[in-house]
């Protein structure tokens, strides 16, 4: 006889975790979402299903791992998924305030290079920079 | 030789106009970059009404290393021979910029650093700070090498070679702790002068005192990961 009999919890962690998978996918048809920022997220939802669909693997798990409590090893997969993503997006934090740097100094220089083009800035620089 | 006065300024309302008006009697030759770092009050239209200065603006406040970080880049484009940072708030008093510069004129140093505890005259710092400070400077002196100081003194001046080794990896915000570190791997030489520096005239400091906590684990932070694990040349 099956060791695990179905349950209602089993079957509405399937669908929860498939309707994740597929909503995934739609923001990314719809571009509201960027692919590299989503295999990530794709990665950790089919964890998600994997474990739903075959509940024996978490009792396999906990057994590898020494775990007398199983729902000690699901919290234990669920704390590593979200400390990567959080690692992921800390790092995708600091990239891109990296390049909105490299842009305002970059804008900043050339707002200045065109005000002072226009004339708008009172002084010629070569004037002011004469030998000392 | 040619001098560019780089004053980074954010919410200096009260200063900026006195200190450039310094400046311009000081170092009457020299070309003035204020960089207004996104002000929220009156800095802008200040600056607006001041003749023969050079006004770059950051869209937003992005942090003293950010400013500074522009004014290497505007420098780099320029044909200036000297970088002087004299900050808006009026601690670095700019009648005693040219003791940075003399060094620099003689070749003596790539970059010139104003110390205010190297004779111990003239504004040192709140009590709170100090110890900050001082552990730094022991840092410091024991990575390079060399006796440091003051190494969070923002009252510097540059020769083009500093600042080319200098402006593309620079930090963000409390910058100047991790300069010589750079700038001493890459063989520039590194030297202090003895300044006098004033309170701030008027306004708020960027640096609270949680802040200048965070300051101090931030940049020691920096310190072992560059400079004492390795890290990326």
């Amino acid at each position: 006889m099956n060791p695990y009999p179905v349950t209602t919890i089993q079957i509405l962690a399937i669908v929860v975790s498939f309707l994740l998978l597929l909503g995934l996918f739609l923001l990314i048809r719809k571009k509201k979402l960027r692919e590299e920022y989503s295999l990530l997220w794709i990665a950790i939802f089919s964890v998600f299903l994997f474990f739903s669909l075959f509940r024996g693997s978490i009792d396999y798990l906990s057994r590898w791992l020494g775990i007398h409590y199983q729902p000690a090893a699901l919290f234990l997969i669920l704390i590593a998924c979200l400390f990567l993503l959080s690692f992921h997006f800390s790092i995708i934090i600091s990239e891109l305030k990296t390049k909105i740097n490299k842009l305002v100094t970059t804008v900043a220089l050339l707002e200045e290079k065109l005000e002072h083009a226009a004339g708008n800035t009172p002084s010629g620089e070569k004037k002011k920079s004469e030998e000392s | 030789m040619k001098y560019l006065v780089g004053i980074p300024a954010y919410n200096e309302e009260k200063n900026i106009a006195s200190i450039i008006a310094e400046v311009k009697k000081n170092l009457p030759h020299s070309l003035i970059a204020v960089l207004n770092d996104g002000s929220t009050d009156h800095t802008a239209e200040i600056l607006k009404s001041i003749p023969d200065i050079i006004v770059i603006r950051h869209p937003f406040n992005e942090g003293i290393g950010a400013a500074v970080r522009t004014i290497f880049h505007y420098f780099l484009e320029s044909d200036c021979d000297f970088l002087v940072r004299i900050d808006g708030d009026g601690q670095h008093p700019p009648q005693q910029a040219d003791l940075l510069l003399e060094p620099l004129r003689k070749k003596e140093a790539d970059i010139v650093i104003g110390s205010r505890f190297l004779e111990k005259r003239g504004y040192q710092s709140s009590k709170t700070r100090l110890g900050g400070i001082k552990l730094l400077n022991i840092l410091s002196s024991l990575i390079l090498k060399q006796k440091i100081t003051d190494n969070t003194s923002g009252f510097r001046a540059y020769d083009r070679k500093a600042v080319a080794a200098l402006h593309n990896d620079y930090p963000l915000d409390y910058p100047e702790p991790v300069e010589v570190y750079h700038l001493s791997r890459k063989g520039l030489v590194i030297k202090e002068v003895s300044v006098t520096m004033r309170e701030r005239q008027g306004g708020l400091s960027s640096i609270g005192t949680l802040e200048s906590y965070y300051y101090l684990v931030k940049v020691l932070l920096t310190i072992l990961v560059h400079f004492l694990i390795g890290g990326k040349k």
